[in-house]
């Protein structure tokens, strides 16, 4: 076996494309494609200012190190969770990547407003993976808004995405489906760009690279992880793909490509745009947003006091 | 051959030459699912590993994005 470039000794095959490439190629190719989905999905323009979201993990990661090796103008935001010493672990894989490569970085710590998953799940009795995505889609708006970025890049991938379809798809969440896109255009004054570039690279393809670029990620799982309904999915996904290579790919681009428009045409029930949530101003479906909803339930289930009204 | 799972953090001692294809499936796991390394090198399912070889098999799936 050579690599599929430049003949020379390969060091990683990727079952889905019959491809094996050397770590220089290897390297290159991923770069492309994050370049080439960015283009035909339109996702930013060079000179737009993008904000990536990073969790320590090697996904978001390695998306910001190809954004920045593809010279668009990047600054990394990191939301502190407050999840036992994962979260400590993962905020310092951020800092360093960011002050080794000297690229921006912003933080905002949960635990400032008395907001830390944990709690947060505890007194609201929700999972803390819920707790967690509800907090997070406010501040990641919030921190995009304020920073008058042009869009918010998140490391989701292509096995991500493959098992959010399926979860869909298991439920026929049919307005789910219709907004399961790479690229969520804002549908709201308070809202920027959201796009996914690395969501037809594989979570295989993003570790190798992180790898290859030697970029220094979180390699345990969020605690919260253990048990999760994701990763049931991904299992599964990933049994098929081992006995039919390429699977998780035509699921995701085909769906894209030829599935969705059947349920966008027959969803009568797609919500229209948001209005304004009247405690924070950030896109909402009634009088408040979600996480001012969460805010408020935890405020009254702890009788009043944090978390202080910070939003 | 040792080899040393992550993120479970798990080490497990091994005796016979064998490929990492082979290596794989005797530790039940599915390919595309794990990195296979050798000191700073990547392997090949091809490739064979030797006794006296130090592997860490690192799992890449994830519960989560940022």
């Amino acid at each position: 076996m050579k690599c599929v470039r430049c003949r020379a000794r390969p060091e990683v095959y990727l079952r889905a494309h019959n491809a094996a490439f050397c770590r220089p190629c290897f390297v290159g190719w991923f770069q492309r494609q994050v370049e080439r989905t960015i283009a035909a999905e339109r996702m930013c323009t060079a000179g737009d200012r993008i904000l990536v979201a990073v969790s320590g993990g090697k996904d978001s990661l390695a998306l910001w190190d190809a954004l920045v090796a593809l010279g668009h103008r990047t600054t990394g935001f990191y939301l502190a969770q407050g999840i036992s010493g994962y979260s400590q672990r993962s905020r310092q894989k951020v800092e360093a990547f960011a002050l080794g490569r000297g690229l921006e970085l912003r933080v905002h710590d949960l635990a400032d407003e008395g907001l830390e998953v944990p709690g947060v799940a505890a007194a609201t009795r929700r999972s803390p993976c819920s707790a967690c995505g509800t907090l997070k889609r406010h501040f990641f708006d919030q921190a995009a808004l304020e920073g008058r970025f042009d869009v918010l890049a998140t490391g989701h991938n292509l096995d991500d995405e493959a098992a959010r379809l399926l979860g869909n798809l298991l439920r026929w969440q049919t307005t789910h489906l219709v907004r399961q896109r790479p690229v969520l255009e804002p549908r709201h004054a308070a809202q920027v760009r959201k796009v996914r570039p690395l969501f037809l690279l594989g979570e295989y393809e993003t570790a190798v690279y992180a790898f290859m670029r030697g970029i220094d990620s979180v390699v345990e799982e969020c605690p919260n992880a253990e048990g999760a309904t994701q990763l049931l999915y991904k299992d599964a996904l990933n049994r098929i793909e081992a006995a039919s290579p390429g699977s998780k790919l035509s699921f995701v681009r085909e769906f894209l490509r030829t599935g969705q428009a059947f349920f966008a045409a027959g969803a009568p029930h797609e919500e229209g745009p948001p209005g304004s949530c009247e405690r924070c101003a950030l896109p909402a479906f009634g009088r408040l947003c979600a996480h001012c909803r969460l805010v408020i339930e935890v405020e009254r289930r702890r009788g009043g006091g944090t978390p202080a009204a910070s939003v | 051959m040792r080899v040393h799972l992550h993120p479970q953090r798990r080490t497990v001692e091994l005796a016979g030459r064998r490929t990492v294809a082979t290596l794989l499936r005797d530790l039940e796991v599915l390919p595309g699912t794990a990195m296979v390394i050798r000191g700073d090198v990547l392997l090949l399912d091809s490739e064979t590993v030797e006794d006296d070889d130090e592997i860490e098999i690192r799992h890449v799936i994830s519960g989560g994005a940022a």
